[in-house]
């Protein structure tokens, strides 16, 4: 016998993500699922970020990591909410990971969180975590022809972070090419060119970050 | 790995459909996989092959039907393959493409008995 079945493979994470939305909605929060392949900066971004914005709003951060508490260490000495997950090995956190997080992580008088994914391109894209929107960070020596290689995550994504721009002189990346190829699969997509070192561009990414959380 | 997260659940939804139909065994998969779902093939097909064997699944054959990326112009209608990733109608260059089809992670269809 035929069964004609027409299931979402990922159904039981699309369900559950709802949930996590629904709770975040309740709490007037704008939820950002941050991420890139290890080692592009994300967690340097979020500690950037947090200090700039310190005075003006109040930042919340989940962490994503594969064993390690190190990234929510970080986190925690610039002040800001945050709390750790630890995936066991998987490649990418899902909404179910999330959900209990959320039960031991107060959201109330936050006005941002972000959740820092696990380090990786491909995997993270599939699992919705109940997030507004996601936000891809590339670094500039990872190479420009990242966005056409993992196109599925600069699909999905509606900011693209280019960071490192400090370490351009040594690199042959074009950051041309990155915006030309990447807005070929995404013409909606905001970049911002940041350095986590220096604090370049941090003006624009942070007002924009301000934006988001009114 | 995420295949291994993935097959878990094909594996899942094909066991309980398989119950709600009374049947004891499955015979076969049909999975629909979209060009940028994300997804590697041969590793779902590797991974099903390593945790079929305690479900009512272990004699499963796994059937992939590959789903070539295809959109919607949304100003002109028209509806095209897209290659290479750019999302530009071919006929009027707009670029609001809606996707069609590419982006499925779907069990389709069992065989049961
Ligand atoms: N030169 C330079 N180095 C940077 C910049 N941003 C981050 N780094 C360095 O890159 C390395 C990785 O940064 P992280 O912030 O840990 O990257 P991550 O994406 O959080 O890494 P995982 O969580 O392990 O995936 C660290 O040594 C940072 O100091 C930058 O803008 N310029
Ligand atoms: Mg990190
Ligand atoms: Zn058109």
């Amino acid at each position: 016998m035929k069964i004609k079945v027409v299931s979402n493979i990922l159904k039981a994470n699309d369900s559950i993500a709802e949930k996590n939305r629904q709770l975040f909605k309740e709490n007037k929060l704008f939820v950002i699922n941050l991420i890139s392949s290890p080692g592009a900066g994300k967690t340097s971004l979020l500690e950037r970020t947090i200090k700039t914005l310190n005075s003006k709003i109040s930042i919340g951060v989940i962490e994503g990591d594969i064993a390690t508490t190190r990234d929510a260490e970080r986190i925690e000495k610039t002040g800001a909410r945050v709390i750790q997950i630890n995936t066991n090995g998987a490649c990418h956190l899902d909404s179910n990971m999330v959900r209990t997080a959320l039960q031991n992580f107060p959201l109330n008088g936050l006005d941002i969180l972000f959740i820092e994914n696990v380090g990786n391109l491909v995997c993270p894209a599939n699992f919705n975590l109940g997030e507004d929107i996601k936000a891809v960070v590339l670094s500039v020596t990872e190479g420009d022809d990242k966005p056409k290689k993992y196109p599925g995550i600069f699909r999905e994504a509606k900011i693209l972070i280019i960071n490192k721009t400090d370490l351009l002189p040594y690199t042959d990346c074009s950051i041309d090419k990155i915006k030309k190829e990447s807005l070929e699969i995404n013409p909606d997509l905001n970049i911002f060119e940041v350095s986590c070192r220096s604090g370049e561009g941090f003006d624009e990414w942070c007002n924009y970050i301000v934006s988001l959380s009114n | 790995m995420h295949e291994l997260s993935i097959v878990q659940n094909i594996l899942e939804i094909a066991e309980s459909e398989a119950r709600k139909n009374n049947a004891a065994k499955i015979i076969k998969v049909w999975l629909k996989i979209g060009e940028m779902s994300g997804v590697v093939a041969d590793s779902i097909t590797f991974c099903f092959e390593a945790l079929k064997s305690n479900t009512i699944a272990r004699d499963a054959e796994l059937l992939i039907d590959h789903v070539p990326l295809t959109g919607r112009c949304k100003n002109c209608g028209n509806n095209f393959q897209i290659s290479n990733y750019i999302f530009k109608c071919n006929t009027c260059n707009n670029t609001d493409i809606e996707i069609i089809s590419g982006r499925e992670l779907f069990v389709d269809e069992l065989e049961v008995e």
